[in-house]
């Protein structure tokens, strides 16, 4: 009898999964749908545009190009002033030629790594500073209304860091000569991507 | 029963406990109820909210950073102050809506990523500030739930809390170790920047 019990039982599951269907729950028919409801939405934001990727790698690349202290000054300034033009962008204060100034960022940036340039660390901070309003401003205002505003911005924050991390952890490659090549060429690529971003934006 | 019909029903009532673990139900910051007593919503209700988990993480990876002697400080009077913000709170009725979260984040946070050198009274100050603050509206929330009870859950977890991360990052001594406890405020302060956007929205 013992035995035959647990195989009755699997034969009701179907059963009790059916009824399972009816367990009370709310019903959020379409509510959901594009809501900033916590860490998992706020951290696919930045990967949504292929514009920040790639400009927020190229942070991360040149950061590593430049070494210490730029490989961690740079993505610790960009979140930081990135989430001052996200609160712009919520406060709905308008910047003019946000989309521009994303494509400019991936040129600019691009560039860096292509032409291996090592300007003073203030003034790369303040140029990775400048383009990170632009791209706290656009996400700024594509955020969604939701109910989990704290999970949403860590999630998104702790994206934008993920993002430059792999760009650090690409540049590491930096050491050896053709890695260091490598590099260039994925500057290239970028700043090639840049000028699309903005011949699209300027179309 | 023999071995395969055994593991048929072990799979079935695996993909059973998923299909309810699936069903969609709220989650209730302020109203943890683990059925374990008080004391223990009181310790739930610390960890699973981010509001205070993540201000008291920073406080003690900031006080780490200042060295044991502020990380041993913050220890003892951060549940201190916090447990009387709670009684405080508790006595109030009608506690206003403020951004409390989005500060404590914008603040620590920038204390840690800049590594700011702080006397230790003033890290204390801080501890006593950020727990009274908490503290009080922990109690306002508490009144009618866990009550004093959860306000010593909370004080023990928050003991333990800070004695970890504090002893932790104090040990440290590789340098981009403490770069990368500084990169993890940068990010705090980010998100409480964000947050503070949020709710002035």
């Amino acid at each position: 009898m013992r035995e035959r019990i647990p195989y009755k039982l699997q034969q009701c599951l179907p059963l009790l999964l059916a009824l399972m269907v009816f367990l009370p729950s709310s019903a959020l028919a379409h509510v959901e749908s594009g809501q900033a409801t916590g860490f998992i939405t706020g951290f696919k934001h930045p990967w949504s545009g292929l514009d920040h990727v790639v400009a927020m790698i190229a942070v991360g690349l040149w950061g590593a190009q430049l070494g210490n202290p730029a490989m961690w000054v740079l993505p610790v300034t960009f979140p930081l002033v990135m989430s001052m033009g996200a609160m712009m962008g919520l406060l709905g204060i308008p910047l003019p030629g946000s989309e521009i100034g994303i494509a400019m960022s991936a040129i600019l940036l691009g560039a860096m790594v292509l032409g291996e340039l090592r300007p003073h660390l203030i003034i790369a901070a303040l140029l990775v500073g400048f383009f990170a309003i632009f791209h706290g401003h656009a996400h700024g205002t594509e955020l969604p209304p939701g109910e989990s505003g704290l999970l949403y911005s860590m999630g998104f924050v702790i994206a934008t860091g993920c993002l430059h991390a792999t760009g650090i952890s690409v540049g590491l490659i930096h050491r050896w000569p053709v890695g260091r090549l490598a590099m260039r060429g994925v500057g290239l690529f970028i700043a090639v991507m840049g000028i699309t971003f903005l011949w699209r934006a300027l179309a | 029963m023999n071995w395969k019909n055994r593991n048929q029903s072990i799979r079935a009532g695996l993909a059973a406990a998923i299909f309810v673990l699936c069903c969609p139900s709220f989650a209730a910051a302020h109203l943890v109820t683990t059925g374990m007593g008080p004391v223990y919503d009181g310790i739930a209700h610390l960890l699973l909210t981010p509001e205070d988990f993540v201000a008291v993480l920073s406080l003690a990876l900031y006080s780490g950073l200042r060295g044991a002697a502020a990380g041993r400080r913050t220890m003892f009077l951060l549940p201190l102050a916090w447990f009387a913000g709670g009684i405080a709170g508790s006595m109030v009725s009608g506690v206003p809506a403020l951004p409390t979260a989005a500060l404590s984040f914008l603040i620590l946070g920038s204390l840690v990523a800049a590594d700011l050198r702080m006397p230790v009274n003033a890290v204390s100050a801080f501890a006593v500030i950020i727990g009274l603050v908490h503290g009080f509206f922990n109690g306002a929330a508490f009144k009618d739930g866990a009550g004093t009870l959860g306000l010593l859950g909370i004080m023990a977890m928050l003991f333990v809390l800070v004695a970890l991360f504090s002893a932790f990052v104090v040990s440290l001594r590789k340098f981009w170790m403490r770069i990368a406890v500084r990169v993890a405020g940068s990010w705090i302060a980010a998100s409480g920047l964000l947050l503070l956007g949020w709710s002035l929205r």
